[in-house]
């Protein structure tokens, strides 16, 4: 097995109370790398469980976006928040930024969105 | 009116007024009316079970067809259903499929599989015919994690920073794996979730931290690293109510992808009664309502669900077969293939037999999580509202873990390491707060948390001190490696070192798989690694040895050998043998004494060598005392004779009887049981007994002479009574009684002649 790294590349051995002392431990050194997610992923489907690798595909890209956005697109997607149009931009633009999963199930809820009086 | 009330004129009468008084009759209970989705397990509304699949899409669900679908029918069509099995699964009957989940020859998997393709309203109809002991046998096979474990609750009224370290040491070091806590004041999240962190590191390794608030703080908390995972994620049963909540089945699939894309753990919520609550449960029963909610979660790719009831829990108690239906909720998440946080986290009735009921079975089966949050913390500091079991019942549940051989997750912790571990994680908490520049906290502040049993020991606290505290955690944007580096700094390496390392294995992803926890060791355990392996008896988990002794042994367990030294702290130089116990007067060597007014108290073999305590609490010279007065009240002499050969009550007072010069005597065993006897009587007859011996008073031993001393005389007394009591005085005092018999045991010997002892001290 490849060696866990953190999403900033340092590997997760590297994470360590000296490192702390030596203040070489930032955010990006806790965040959880993508490829790990993918791992996780496969995983999951091997275990019965392909929505949560689904799950975490969507997540492993995600690791690609700040937290801002990640709360912005969160409230874009709450009932009554954004048009279908608006919805449909943003599946567009994370399509166009290789976010494909993340991308569809925005693309999926505008369309839900626009039967069900969900939009704004 | 009712026959029961014209008795008395409009009045019910003494037994229904007694039974009305009791404090089940405070829960209200519900006429059942699907109309108002008041219905737990099946309602004449609920949908026939369906699907028609259509190139491999679903154009009809449940009795819906796809251009009618609500929202969440629309995300489980498309995204919850294993169309490949769907055919087989939905072609099951009800009652086959029913079977297969209590049969131990159809693995675990194979109802996974078969599930998989369930539409709700199947899965609702097959649980509903399960009744509570298949329900039980099914859980134990179906959960996800064959090492059982429990969620503890940590929250105090004052989001007192020290307490909440305190607690949470505790709550870990009693072996909850996971601590949820919340905040009565939004503001002071933060705090809590950085005393939270610090007190559970202090009590032990690998416990995971979630604090549970509105989203957006919650996700920045996790993305901080101070928090580990979260679970009030809500999905409900109708498109109305789940819109009224603010959000959507996309919403929150894609929220369940950002906390998995910050590492964190997460479980959503849901759960009997919510729809009902908001009047908007259009007359379907809860069992189906909830089986939407699951088929959702599944759906969105949660890997686990935290239901039975939550906040509904009483809802569904109120009705027919609700908690059946609760436990069915939990059954349903674990065949769905997901986590089961189970429940039991709501105060569901006044009554305490019934809030037994309500978890005993889940304790029994066992559950990823017995409880979504067991409260360790007393009922008026649980700040989700009490809990169905809260610090008060630790030492019940203790108990009940021991008696049916179950591993509910916790275990005994002695007093004096609950002390350490408190103090060591206030002290902490008070060092990291002042080391940043948070606050500042009192050695008194430190006593009193260490000390507390809840906030109310606190006295006067500053709670404006924990608001500014919280504003500069976020302000400061503080992470994890802030509190690290401050623990580290003010001299607590091993508490900093346990948070690194648990930090470093998240990312490691591991505990993201369905029903991970981590082990003390910083294992983890989930479906992954510790798959429920369960196929009838013989199979699945068991506690190992060790864990099994860490059950048993309860503090209030006692010994032969704890009585014997409890017994010694009585001990006085009194009862010497004066000499062999033949006749009185000095007729000594045989036969019985020779005056009419002499009484013989006969006491078992270990009196005045290892038995000087009666259960009543008096000492055995104090009983004698008495006896020896009421007899000389009434003009008698006595004797004490210790008789060796027996420990048998009876046969001591006729010996006893047979000794003295009245032909009258009494016994006396070291626990405090006495009688009256006289020489012509079988063994088993007597003239008086008290046979409680917990319960007899000096009064009472004092009347007991009395009247022994009125038979020698010729009299007939009045009898003393029994005191009685509506106590489980057998509960308290069996264990005891079978240890001061052992004692008693260990000094006969068959043939050995009685010994007369000493008066002296006695009078």
């Amino acid at each position: 097995m490849t060696e866990v790294r953190a999403l900033s590349g340092r590997p997760v051995g590297e994470l360590t109370l000296e490192a702390v002392r030596r203040g070489e431990i930032g955010l990006e050194d806790l965040r959880i790398h993508p490829d790990t997610l993918e791992r996780q992923a496969a995983i999951a489907e091997e275990h019965a469980n392909p929505q949560l690798a689904g799950n975490l595909r969507r997540a492993a890209e995600l690791t690609r976006l700040g937290d801002e956005e990640v709360l912005a697109i969160y409230a874009a997607l709450r009932p009554g928040r954004a048009t279908p149009a608006e919805l449909t931009a943003l599946a567009d633009s994370l399509a166009g930024r290789g976010l494909p999963r993340c991308a569809a199930l925005v693309a999926e809820a505008a369309e839900v969105y626009a039967c069900r009086g969900l939009s704004a | 009116m009712t026959a029961e009330h014209s008795a008395t004129g409009g009045r019910p009468v003494g037994r229904v007024r007694f039974m009305d008084a009791q404090r089940v009759n405070l829960d209200g209970f519900a006429v059942e009316d699907a109309g108002l989705g008041l219905v737990a397990m099946r309602s004449p509304y609920d949908p026939e079970p369906g699907l028609v699949i259509r190139d491999g899409r679903v154009v009809e669900m449940d009795g819906v067809p796809e251009d009618r679908f609500d929202s969440l029918d629309a995300y489980i069509a498309r995204h919850g259903l294993d169309l490949a099995v769907a055919q087989e699964a939905m072609g099951l009957s009800d009652v086959a499929f029913a079977r297969m989940l209590v049969s131990p020859d159809v693995p675990r998997s194979e109802i996974v599989r078969l599930t998989a393709g369930a539409t709700p309203a199947k899965l609702a109809r097959v649980l509903a015919l399960l009744r509570p002991p298949e329900l039980c046998q099914a859980m134990t096979k179906m959960r996800a994690r064959r090492t059982p474990s429990n969620q503890a609750h940590v929250t105090n009224r004052l989001d007192d920073p020290l307490l909440l370290a305190a607690d949470a040491a505790t709550a870990a070091a009693f072996g909850f794996r996971e601590v949820e806590t919340t905040v009565p004041v939004l503001a002071d999240a933060p705090s809590n979730a950085v005393a939270c962190l610090i007190g559970a590191a202090a009590g032990a390794q690998g416990v995971l931290i979630q604090c549970s608030v509105e989203e957006a703080l919650e996700l920045e908390l996790g993305m901080r690293g101070l928090t580990s995972y979260a679970e009030t994620v809500s999905l409900y049963g109708t498109e109305q109510v789940f819109t009224d909540g603010d959000d959507t089945p996309w919403s929150k699939a894609f929220l369940t992808s950002a906390y998995a894309s910050r590492g964190m753990k997460m479980r959503v919520s849901s759960g009997a009664g919510a729809e009902v609550l908001m009047a908007g449960a259009d007359g379907k029963s809860m069992l189906y309502l909830e089986s939407r909610c699951v088929a959702l979660a599944r759906a969105i790719g949660a890997q686990g669900v935290q239901n039975g009831g939550i906040d509904g829990a009483s809802v569904a108690a109120a009705v027919p077969c609700g908690l059946r239906e609760l436990m069915a909720e939990n059954l349903m998440v674990m065949m769905r293939n997901l986590e089961s946080c189970s429940g039991n986290d709501a105060l569901m009735s006044e009554s305490d037999m019934r809030r037994t009921s309500r978890t005993l079975p889940i304790v029994l089966a066992g559950s990823d999580f017995m409880f979504s949050g067991f409260g360790s913390i007393q009922r008026y500091d649980n700040m989700f509202g009490p809990s169905n079991f809260n610090a008060e019942d630790i030492d019940d549940f203790l108990a009940m873990q021991r008696d049916w051989g179950v591993d509910g997750g916790l275990r005994t912790v002695a007093a004096g390491r609950i002390a350490e571990l408190r103090r060591e994680a206030a002290q902490m908490c008070r060092a990291v707060y002042q080391h940043l520049g948070l606050a500042d906290f009192t050695d008194d502040h430190v006593e009193r948390a260490v000390d507390a049993a809840g906030s109310k020991d606190l006295g006067e606290t500053d709670t404006l001190a924990v608001v500014s505290a919280a504003q500069a955690i976020r302000d400061g944007a503080l992470t994890v490696v802030d509190v690290v580096a401050a623990l580290d700094e003010t001299g607590y390496e091993a508490a900093a070192e346990r948070i690194v390392a648990m930090t470093a294995q998240r990312l490691a992803g591991d505990y993201l798989q369905t029903s991970a926890i981590f082990d003390e060791r910083l294992r983890v355990l989930s479906l992954v690694t510790d798959p429920n392996d369960y196929a009838g008896p013989g199979t699945g988990f068991e506690p190992s040895p060790e864990r099994q002794a860490e059950i048993d042994a309860i503090r209030q367990a006692r010994g032969v050998e704890d009585l014997r030294a409890e017994q010694a702290t009585a001990a006085v130089p009194l009862l010497a043998v004066a000499g062999p116990a033949g006749g009185g007067d000095g007729a000594r060597g045989g036969g019985p004494g020779l005056d009419p007014r002499e009484v013989v108290i006969g006491v078992s073999p270990a009196v005045g060598r290892d038995v000087w305590r009666c259960l009543s609490g008096l000492t055995v010279p104090e009983v004698l005392a008495e006896l020896l007065a009421g007899l000389e009240e009434e003009g008698c002499t006595a004797r004490v004779v210790r008789f060796n050969d027996t420990v048998d009550l009876g046969r001591i007072g006729l010996a006893a009887a047979r000794l003295a010069g009245s032909g009258i005597g009494i016994g006396l065993q070291g626990k405090g049981t006495a009688l009256i006897h006289r020489r012509d009587l079988a063994p088993l007859a007597n003239l008086e007994l008290y046979s409680v011996a917990p319960a007899v008073t000096p009064e009472l031993y004092r009347l007991l002479g009395a009247n022994a001393a009125r038979h020698a005389k010729g009299g007939t007394p009045d009898p003393a009574r029994n005191p009685y009591t509506d106590e489980a005085i057998e509960a308290r005092y069996h264990t005891t009684v079978i240890a001061l018999m052992a004692l008693e045991r260990a000094w006969v010997k068959p043939g050995a002649p009685p010994e007369e002892l000493s008066l002296d001290g006695l009078r």
